[in-house]
């Protein structure tokens, strides 16, 4: 290994003409550097820039301004078959003519490997994705998960430094994906080899990768481990794109350290001792977030501390949790409780109407500048 | 913006290929504003004005329509005039008879099962694999042996006597033309979701009126493009009207065919230049609407 | 009666079709059957056709003849088995130098920007809108000793002080294949072209992704893809030119005979039906042939009906 970083991208711009004749980003600005042997995932809505990223690092694309470099080294214009990534596609790009063994064997022909060394490596690589014995068949008289298998052996069977993967598993059905997930994670692992992974499924994401990139409109938003980004979601966007926030608007009253307090004007009520980051000054406007299961509810104010009344307007039980919506003084909230124990009279639950008290704890929230 | 280049061999190949296929066009206009009767050799445009067309051996000197002597001569040819008659004749009933009952096999075909179905699916694929001049033989044959027994058996004489014309052709034409009709309709029917229909029906439409109100409509552009595709090959037929044809059913290819023979004036040229320009103008124009109708969808 | 016809869809069916497949049993099929019956009759002296069993039209085509001029019992001549095998060579050529410049064509328009691509193919169709004789007229005036390839050649020679003696083009061999090639051009590129743009984009990046340059990507990628087009435009190509009288009539004069001339020639002015019927079987009998061991190699291309 040359570099430190597997893929990094400096500063990159892509620019498309649309087709009313107007430029637009796809890309714009991108720094990422993804490390060597991780798993790195690039999360968005379509149109964040996360298939145009992936592209330029296969060379599908180049770069309108700034530079990929892979293991270190400057891409510039290097055509996608002299780079040493190889790419599963979205729509696995299979080519029909060809048998299953020949499509796998078909990047070993381009390298001018002997041809016993490429039935060698091509069994190999069949019997990592569990396709021994559909060497013959061709990629139609599969199903969608065991053709998803032949793209992934017809990539790692080129040892590239790098894979990428454009929405490998949006075309499975919801269990198999869940299924693949595990197997994608576990190969990674078993092979170490770098995996850049893009999806728009936050669950794929937060699931099978050491970092995440979260991009929207050509920009990358946060970069950082699952945990980091939903836990600390540095932006409203970030927060509202992974899980679910409740955000309260309010402004800072007066700062202690690190902590400050926040009044609500919707709520009429101040938050204290609430932990904020760098940057923010008295008297700013700003967006308190929580997540919707680190909201307490109690019967009665127990603490009249962050504490402030509010009324049911709907439940929905579903199984694992049970969703509670509310309305405090115009404020609308949601909060997630927990069903912790087995019951089923339906006046053990919250029903619409009725007054609680919800608390939040300063440790739970985040005191976001407003966008 | 794309990495892959287009090679200069590809395209040195395509500018040739053009230029192969619109040499002889460009010179066959060119042609037709000949002042050389025999049209063997360009000698130049018809040049001035007068009040009568002034010839010089077979060299046109003047003429009152100037550059466009031709265009006049041919105007006044009531062979022409009568053959074009003839060919749009025979091109507008064959077209929508062909359409009609192509349409109806194609959808018979795609949505049914019956006894006779694959036999009529196969001899939808004749005309495609057999070369058009056994097809002219055969109708020439068919008639031939039909109408002499047909005017033996009845003893019929004179203008009563059955023979080639307008009728053998436009049936014949039909004959050749419904396969494309039906197999452009079924390509198109092919895609068609049955989930509308059942929708159609389950909202309450009975049979006809799904057909009439959400079937039709949809297949309508494939029936269309089927239909357009029937009348060129109407127009542009040669051969299977060079068999069937007879006293006064002579379309434009096959007067254009017997000048060849004989004499060619630049009256042949003028001719293909006014063919060449009413069809690229109805194409061009049905293309217009094409994508204005796409653009409204 | 017609809850009948509701319940019953076969009877739809049938009914739906019934136009059609009578029509085309009418107008093609019977008359393939009534010209295999009079391929074995005889030709009575005003031109008719007597019906009965013969096979003399077969075996003079095969070039044994009794009527022979010193007084023999039977002689050969090879003049029809000359004209099959001119006719089936020229239906090769004309194919194999219709792919030669369809494919860069069709493969330039499936690269063009989609905006430019309905141009470029209406491009191609122009030509084929003008009359099939139109156009073959167009290259007689081309190709003619006076026409104006002579005379473009005769000034490039005047400018290189070269002495220049027109050519002979037309009433060639070579003038039927070039007019050959242009009339079946559009045929070859249609079919190609909806191959090539059938293809996914993404195959293309496969293959450069996993190693393959451009001239390999064509050849491994490209090429066996678009292979249904060239079959498609192979059999809308070779079919019509085994059959076609008219390019050669026009642009071969006497010199280039081939069988759809002499089947024509039997019907209108030797008023032989009997050995042109047999002439007429045979040539689709050879076109069958082709086709069938063509497509059984390469299957047979969805792309007629695109094309």
């Amino acid at each position: 290994m040359t570099s430190e970083f597997a893929v990094e991208m400096r500063d990159v711009v892509k620019r498309f003409i649309t087709p009313e004749g107007s430029e637009m980003a796809a890309v714009d600005h991108v720094t990422m550097q993804i490390k060597n042997g991780e798993f790195f995932s690039m999360l968005g809505s379509s149109g964040c820039g996360k298939t145009t990223s992936l592209r330029m690092i296969a060379g599908f694309e180049w770069p309108t301004e700034g530079e990929v470099f892979i293991e270190g080294k400057p891409m510039g214009h290097t055509p996608p078959f002299q780079r040493k990534v190889n790419t599963v596609f979205q729509s696995y790009a299979l080519f029909q003519h060809m048998s299953v063994f020949q499509n796998v064997a078909f990047g070993l022909e381009m390298e001018g490997a002997a041809k016993d060394e490429i039935e060698k490596r091509v069994k190999r690589a069949l019997e990592m994705v569990q396709l021994t014995g559909m060497e013959r068949r061709r990629p139609k008289q599969l199903s969608g998960g065991q053709q998803q298998r032949v793209a992934l052996a017809r990539a790692l069977v080129k040892t590239p430094d790098v894979l990428l993967l454009d929405e490998p598993l949006g075309a499975l059905d919801l269990k198999l994906r869940k299924e693949m997930q595990l197997e994608l994670k576990a190969l990674q692992q078993q092979l170490g080899i770098t995996f850049i992974y893009v999806t728009h499924d936050q669950e794929e994401a937060l699931t099978m990768s050491d970092r995440i990139a979260v991009m929207s409109k050509g920009k990358v938003q946060q970069m950082g481990t699952p945990v980091e980004i939903y836990e600390r979601p540095s932006n409203k966007f970030v927060a509202d794109f992974i899980g679910e926030s409740n955000f309260i608007e309010g402004k800072i009253k007066s700062l202690s350290g690190n902590e400050a307090c926040v009044f609500v004007p919707s709520l009429n009520a101040e938050l204290i001792g609430m932990p904020i980051s760098d940057g923010l000054v008295k008297g700013e406007e700003v967006t308190v977030c929580i997540r919707p299961e680190k909201i307490h509810i109690a019967e009665k104010n127990a603490v009249n501390q962050n504490m402030f009344r509010a009324t049911v307007t709907n439940t929905v039980y579903i199984g694992v949790d049970t969703k509670v919506f509310v309305d405090a003084h115009g404020a609308k909230l949601k909060v997630w409780e927990q069903n912790r124990i087995s019951r089923l009279d339906p006046k053990s639950f919250y029903t619409v109407g009725q007054e609680i008290w919800l608390m939040l704890m300063p440790e739970n929230t985040l005191v976001l500048k407003k966008d | 913006m794309n990495p892959f280049r287009r090679s200069p061999f590809v395209i040195t190949a395509t500018v040739l290929v053009y230029f192969f296929l619109y040499a002889p066009i460009v010179g066959l206009i060119l042609y037709s504003f000949n002042a050389s009767r025999a049209n063997v050799t360009f000698e130049g445009f018809i040049p001035s004005f007068s009040e009568r067309v002034v010839m010089d051996g077979s060299l046109v000197k003047s003429s009152p329509c100037g550059l466009f002597h031709w265009y006049c001569d041919l105007a006044k040819n009531d062979d022409v005039i009568e053959a074009a008659g003839n060919t749009l004749t025979i091109a507008f009933t064959a077209t929508i008879i062909a359409t009609v009952i192509g349409t109806m096999a194609a959808i018979s075909l795609q949505r049914y099962d019956f006894k006779i179905k694959p036999f009529s699916q196969l001899s939808l694929y004749i005309p495609i694999v057999i070369p058009e001049i056994v097809m002219g033989i055969g109708a020439l044959t068919l008639f031939s042996q039909f109408f002499g027994w047909v005017n033996d058996a009845f003893n019929l004489s004179g203008d009563a006597r059955l023979s080639l014309g307008m009728t053998t052709v436009t049936v014949s034409h039909i004959a050749f033309m419904v396969p494309f009709v039906t197999l452009v309709v079924q390509a198109r029917l092919q895609g068609f979701d049955k989930s509308y229909e059942e929708a159609a029906m389950d909202l309450g439409a009975n049979e006809w009126t799904t057909f009439r109100r959400v079937t039709f409509p949809m297949i309508l552009p494939g029936v269309l493009s089927g239909a357009l595709l029937a009348f060129t090959l109407s127009l542009d037929d040669f051969v299977i009207t060079f068999f069937t044809n007879g006293p006064g059913s002579t379309t434009l290819p096959i007067y254009v065919y017997g000048l060849l023979r004989r004499i060619i004036t630049p009256q042949v040229n003028a001719l293909s230049t006014v063919w060449i320009l009413i069809v690229f103008t109805a194409v061009l124009l049905l293309q217009v609407i094409q994508s204005r109708e796409q653009k409204q969808h | 009666m017609l809850q009948r016809l509701r319940e019953n869809k076969s009877t739809q069916g049938t009914l739906l079709a019934l136009p059609t497949t009578v029509w085309l049993f009418i107008l093609l099929i019977i008359p393939l059957f009534l010209t295999l019956v009079i391929s074995f009759g005889k030709r009575s002296p005003d031109g008719n056709v007597i019906y009965t069993f013969t096979l003399n039209n077969y075996i003079r085509l095969s070039g044994y003849t009794t009527d022979c001029p010193d007084g023999q019992a039977t002689c050969f001549d090879p003049l029809y088995l000359q004209i099959l095998g001119r006719s089936l060579s020229l239906a090769f050529n004309t194919t194999a130098l219709v792919i030669i410049m369809a494919y860069p064509l069709a493969y330039f328009i499936a690269r063009a920007h989609p905006k430019q691509r309905n141009m470029f193919l209406f491009m191609v169709l122009i030509p084929l809108w003008t009359n099939f004789v139109i156009r073959v007229y167009a290259w007689m005036m081309l190709l003619r000793k006076e026409g104006a390839i002579n005379i473009i050649i005769g000034w490039i020679a005047n400018f290189l002080h070269i002495p220049f003696q027109p050519f002979e083009m037309l009433y060639t061999p070579g003038a039927v294949l070039v007019g050959m090639v242009y009339e079946f051009l559009p045929f070859m590129i249609l079919p190609i072209f909806t191959s090539l743009e059938k293809i996914d984009t993404s195959l293309y990046e496969a293959a450069a992704d996993l190693g393959a340059n451009s001239i390999k990507t064509f050849l491994r990628v490209t090429l066996p893809l678009s292979m249904p087009g060239v079959v498609a435009g192979t059999i809308l190509v070779f079919i019509p030119v085994m059959g076609t009288f008219i390019v050669s009539d026009i642009l071969g004069g006497r010199q280039v005979i081939l069988v759809g001339n002499l089947i024509q020639r039997q019907f209108l002015d030797a008023r032989d039906p009997t050995f042109g019927s047999a002439a007429s079987l045979i040539l689709m009998i050879m076109t069958l042939i082709v086709t069938y061991f063509y497509t059984r190699k390469f299957g047979f291309g969805e792309e007629i009906v695109a094309a």
